[in-house]
């Protein structure tokens, strides 16, 4: 099998207000089903090694992860390399329950949005309250980056990570470039 | 003469000189100065020429107010007209040229109207241009087009960036007056989250021009504390440069922050687009200074005199050596004084009202020596392109001039209006008040949130508090019951400020100087002077029975300048009140509408240009498609290869040898684009078998079929294979631009109204690359990468399996779109690229090429399948199309079958799918008609089909093509005709749609 290519090749741009990344390929695992049954917070916490997430927030630790996505979805985050197993090992251990488990890492693009600035930037590309008192470590928004849908979060105070659509992989990148253009401080937050 | 004063000019930095110019000509100006500041004390009081007479025009306001002083700013890449010169900050190298004039600005040919405006009375364009009919098409509007406009069209592309910017706050405040300042402060002592937005980007407004004593400090210096307390302040975030724009339903409020624009050689971008949501809103918009309607009233030179104050206080300069002050009320006194101290002459104060006794401010005008005439208003004002005096008559008479007074300057003063456009932006209602003969919010009647509560307030000037006092109070009034009402709480010892109060005598309504002014006056007395609207027009309005404000506004164009008439609107409808004989709050106001003063384009289309104005999604071959000689055509937001050419190939050759070599050879075609959907859960059959027409749940696993899915009226919405993947999941391909819809569709159902149905979908069309390898030399291809049985007997038309092929872990579906022998491979999208190159090798001795979405188009014409936007258009039903046998006898029902059984859709005259070829072999042209006897009840020729997809086949070598037509299935044979655009009549016998390989052999292999 020849090694996986992410659409961006881990293009970088670091001229601007804050420093944009594509990152990945990252596991990512859509798993939709009961949230509130105890066999599918075992299996997430178990799978992931992170804490089940509540509304709109997202465990994370390292490459694994657990982003809250709708009142039946859940995303699972991991390292790339243990999407597949990872999928088959949770079908298996949902056999006879009602939930859909789907590798999804392929379908995503993973960009990451750094620097003291990088709420800056992503502010003027979402309709989100990134005040920091909203925002912060630990949260998880599915809003849209200007015309696509995005999701996101923060791995620590400075870095937003964005996921979205692997198709629009060069929208995002160059959307995200010009939103961090230099002088285009706003020094709201 | 204007000049510049050798002292004031409180905004000014006299230590950074500034040059630009002016119509070419060389000027200089201080950071600080506004354009019109600059302009001014360049004694360049004319600034352009009125719309429709040509009248000379000078500044007339020093805001966001000013009608006149229009001009074309900068060049090419950041050329743009229709810039206000005093809302325009001086830069170093700034370029301004004046606007509306030919051949100068000096000697305008198009003043002539001036002397035809007998001529051109109000809605002269709507008698005139009447008849004869054919004049407006070949004389009027080329005439009108090109004397139209104010400034010219860019014709260079805007080289600047735009953004926009979304932030949240519980209390936003408009206005960065000292009412806005107070209440931003007062807000934020209750730990509010509060912005504060301020156009200017100067602090405190108005207020430092207009003196007085704030707890016993001057109000600039009152000012700058309460700024400096307000950014000590880690809940408020202030703005300046930035104006409210606009508010909307549910505290949603547009601000337009100008970045650049006074420093445009800056980085970053020119304009910010802050899209803000607001708990509460606080209008601090302060009021506007009303002209007075007296003869000769837009003569360069005559100022509001409020705006003259402003000249002289915050650039330091003088309008003119010799000023006459005209007023109804105590206001204007003010600039009179002010003139007094910086040393320049005030012949007159010419008061229009008779008061019992002095006020305050006459006292101290008095005390200066200037001559006060009371009762006494303005006949006419002398001059041209300048002021030269002022004809001086009795406000109570018909103007017989008692005395002429020299002078080059009047500052004119009508009374104040609040600023009320925000409030009412979104449906806050207004009331007269009659003590200030202004419109001011009716408090009781505010624009109101989802909660039926009020979601705006207005704050100081702009709710029609004047004196200072009035305006703190009632800021800070506005302020508390706003956070109140928000829930937060103000510290006990949190109290307004204390002014000083002055007191002032009230002010007298005068809508006409003097009152009894003969027609010959109102013929020469201005309402709004850039559209030239005139007293005189607006009566003849009234007395043409334009009675209502919006029709009088419209049949005038009063208001309708780019100014929004902020000017003369009051004006205006108190004219057209007199005229009717009635109240002014009965004629009531036209409606405000945002942005309270133009924004710019580009602003609001924030980032959305070039490369990002709108997102392509790109495959993961998409690169080496764009290296390979792809031609790209838009499929949803996709960019998906037309056809790939070589050499010196047209488009058109690449295309039919495409088509050839896929049938003889190989083809590969990148189908990623194609939606994939998967539908899992122990409902999902009788969950699909209600999505599609024919039957999903009794799929068997391996297996795919061919489905059709309508919408609940019965019309054909998307088609795609359906694979059986295991017991209770199916995987449903979708078309290119269906997959999102699909899906959403999906959804809607499921969570609106099969909610009790344990099923899940997930969208997972681009998590996999999916590469169809198509032609007699398929199976070759796939064998030489080897891994896994693609044997007709491993994997027979119409399944699916999974395995390694290549050292690719893939899913390959047998299926066909071409009626070639066809396997779509679906790997992992990270691994597509290195996939369709792995497909290439192997497939280089077998004669792989790819190929596009025209070459595909063809393919599955010849062989008679559908195309979901060519076959149907939203009006078609499967069983138009012969696609019965999609459609399940055996279910009781489907999305759409009860739609099927109207009337309207059994009709057996509905036009049904055939085949058609011309009779020479030519190409069908593309959406022609056929047309049948006789004509139907419009005299029209009578139609009996058209044509869905048209190609040329090179596998047949002739055209084919497929229609909807009357009766068609039982007309085979026939031939029929489609007159071309190109005049001529195309011959087509209706054939069966199936043009190739009949029996189905080739794919079956």
């Amino acid at each position: 099998m020849s090694e996986p290519v992410t659409a961006l090749k881990n293009a970088s741009a670091t001229n601007g207000i804050a420093e944009i990344r594509e990152i990945g390929p990252l596991g990512m695992i859509t798993l939709r089903g009961d949230l509130s049954a105890g066999y599918l917070k075992t299996l997430a916490t178990k799978q992931t090694g992170v804490e089940f997430p509540a509304q709109r927030t997202c465990k994370t630790d390292g490459l694994n992860g657990l982003a809250w996505m709708s009142p039946d979805e859940l995303l699972m985050m991991c390292p790339y390399g243990d999407a597949q197993t990872s999928v088959a090992r949770m079908t298996e251990a949902l056999s006879g329950k009602h939930a859909l488990v789907a590798n999804v890492s392929d379908a995503r693009a993973v960009f990451e949005v750094k620097g003291p600035l990088a709420r800056d930037v992503m502010a003027k590309l979402a309709p989100v309250d990134l005040a920091i008192d909203r925002f912060s470590p630990g949260m998880f928004r599915r809003s849209r980056l200007a015309q696509v849908p995005a999701a996101f979060w923060m791995p620590d105070a400075e870095t937003f990570q964005i996921v979205c659509f692997r198709s629009v992989a060069r929208y995002m990148f160059d959307l995200l470039s010009i939103a961090a253009q230099p002088g285009s401080e706003v020094g709201h937050f | 003469m204007s000049t510049r004063l050798a002292t004031g000019g409180r905004l000014l930095n006299t230590a950074k000189p500034l040059n630009f110019t002016f119509n070419g000509k060389q000027m200089r100006g201080y950071e600080g100065d506004t354009l019109a500041s600059a302009l001014l004390a360049n004694d360049q009081m004319l600034m352009g020429r009125s719309f429709k007479y040509h009248r000379p025009r000078g500044v007339v306001a020093s805001g966001a107010e000013e009608p006149n002083g229009l001009v074309n700013l900068g060049a090419e890449g950041k050329f743009e007209p229709n810039q206000r010169v005093t809302t325009t900050e001086l830069f170093d190298g700034l370029q301004a040229s004046s606007q509306n004039h030919w051949p100068s600005l000096e000697f305008d040919v198009g003043a002539i109207n001036k002397h035809l405006s007998r001529f051109l009375p109000a809605g002269f364009y709507y008698k005139m241009f009447m008849y004869p009919r054919a004049a407006w098409k070949h004389v009027y509007e080329p005439i009108i087009r090109h004397s139209a406009g104010l400034g010219k069209a860019p014709k260079a592309q805007d080289v600047d960036t735009y953004e926009h910017f979304y932030a949240f706050c519980d209390v936003l405040v408009i206005g960065g007056g000292v009412a806005g300042l107070e209440a931003a402060r007062t807000a934020g002592l209750s730990g509010a989250k509060v912005l504060l937005l301020e156009q200017n980007e100067f602090w405190g407004g108005r207020a430092p021009v207009d003196g007085g004593t704030v707890d016993g400090k001057s109000t600039d210096v009152f000012v700058a504390d309460l700024v400096a307390q307000l950014q000590a302040m880690d809940n408020v975030q202030m703005r300046s440069r930035t104006m409210g724009a606009g508010v909307y339903d549910h505290g949603y409020v547009l601000g337009y922050e100008r970045l650049t624009d006074h420093a445009p050689t800056a980085s970053g971008p020119r304009h910010r687009l802050w899209r803000i949501r607001a708990g509460h809103v606080i209008t601090a918009t302060g009021a506007i200074e009303r002209p007075l309607s007296f003869a000769g009233n837009d003569i360069p030179g005559v100022m509001l005199a409020a705006a003259l104050r402003d000249y002289v206080v915050n650039w330091g300069v003088s309008v003119g050596d010799r000023t006459v002050v005209v007023t109804n009320n105590d206001n204007a006194y003010l600039t009179a004084i002010a003139l007094k101290h910086a040393g320049l002459d005030v012949p007159a104060i010419l008061d229009a009202r008779v008061l019992p006794q002095d006020s305050a401010v006459m006292q101290q005008a008095k005390a200066l020596g200037i001559r006060v005439l009371m009762g006494h208003g303005i006949s006419s004002v002398k001059g041209g392109k300048r002021v030269t005096g002022v004809a001086i008559c009795a406000q109570a008479g018909e103007g017989a001039v008692l005395e002429e007074i020299a002078c080059d300057a009047v500052a004119m003063s009508g009374g104040w209006s609040p600023v009320v456009h925000l409030w009412s932006h979104c449906g806050g209602k207004l009331r007269w008040d009659t003590a200030l003969a202004c419109f001011s919010p009716d408090l009781d009647n505010a624009p109101k949130g989802a909660d039926g509560m009020g979601f705006v307030t207005p704050a100081g000037a702009a709710s029609g508090m004047f004196p200072l006092d009035d305006v703190l109070h009632d800021a800070h009034a506005a302020a508390d019951g706003v956070v109140t009402s928000l829930g937060f709480k103000l510290p006990k010892d949190a109290s307004a400020p204390n002014a000083e109060r002055r007191e002032e005598a009230p002010m007298a309504p005068v809508w006409l100087m003097p009152q009894g002014a003969s027609v010959k006056l109102r013929e020469k007395v201005w309402l709004d002077y850039q559209n030239d609207v005139k007293v005189s027009d607006v009566r003849l309005a009234a007395q043409e029975g334009f009675v209502s404000v919006e029709h009088a506004k419209r049949y005038t164009t009063l208001g309708m300048a780019t100014d929004q008439g902020k000017l003369s609107n009051i004006n205006g409808l108190a004219t057209l009140a007199g005229a009717l004989d009635a109240d002014i709050p009965t004629v009531g106001t036209t409606t405000f509408r945002p942005p309270y003063h133009p924004i710019s384009m580009a602003s609001i289309g924030g980032e959305a240009r070039g490369a990002v104005f709108q997102p392509i999604r790109r495959t993961p071959m998409h690169d080496w498609h764009e290296s390979n000689g792809a031609e790209f055509e838009p499929v949803g937001q996709w960019r998906r290869p037309y056809a790939f050419r070589r050499g010196s190939e047209t488009t058109h050759d690449a295309v039919m040898r495409e088509v050839t070599n896929t049938r003889t050879n190989m083809g590969l075609l990148d189908a990623s684009t194609l939606g994939k959907i998967i539908v899992k859960g122990p409902d999902a059959g009788k969950f699909l078998d209600m999505m599609y027409t024919n039957m999903m749940s009794s799929l068997k696993i391996g297996k795919c079929r061919y489905g059709l899915m309508c919408s609940e009226n019965g019309f054909l919405i998307d088609d795609g294979v359906v694979a059986r993947i295991d017991e209770d999941t199916w995987l449903c391909h979708t078309t290119t631009g269906g997959a999102e819809s699909i899906h959403g569709h999906m959804e809607e159902w499921l969570q609106t109204e099969w909610w009790d149905w344990d099923v899940y979908v997930a969208n997972v069309t681009e998590q996999y690359a999916q590469v169809a390898v198509v032609g007699p030399n398929a199976r070759h291809c796939l064998e030489k990468l080897g891994g896994m049985d693609v044997s007709k007997d491993a994997l027979g038309f119409m399944e699916w399996v999974d395995g390694e092929l290549g050292g690719f872990k893939v899913r390959i579906y047998r299926i066909s779109f071409s009626g070639e022998l066809s396997f779509e491979i679906a790997v992992d999208a990270s691994h597509g690229q290195a996939f369709w190159d792995a497909l290439m090798v192997a497939g280089h001795d077998l004669g792989a090429m790819p190929y596009g979405t025209e070459c595909l188009h063809i393919l599955r014409a010849e062989k008679g399948f559908i195309m979901i936007g060519d076959e149907t258009d939203g009006t078609v039903i499967p069983q138009d199309l012969g696609l019965h046998w999609a459609i399940s006898k055996k279910k009781d029902d489907y999305l759409g079958k009860r739609a099927q059984e109207r009337s309207h859709m059994t009709d057996p005259t509905r036009w049904k799918l055939v085949g058609l070829e011309t009779t020479d072999g030519s190409t069908l042209p593309d959406g022609a008609y056929a047309t049948g006897e006789g004509r139907n009840a419009n005299g029209q020729r009578t139609v009996i089909g058209r044509v869905t997809s048209t190609y040329h086949s090179p596998t047949l070598n002739k055209g084919i093509a497929m229609g909807l037509v009357l009766n068609g299935p039982d007309r085979m044979g026939e031939v029929i005709e489609f007159p071309g655009t190109d005049g001529k009549i195309y011959n087509a016998r209706i054939v069966d749609p199936v043009f190739y390989d009949k029996e189905g052999e080739k794919q079956n292999v």
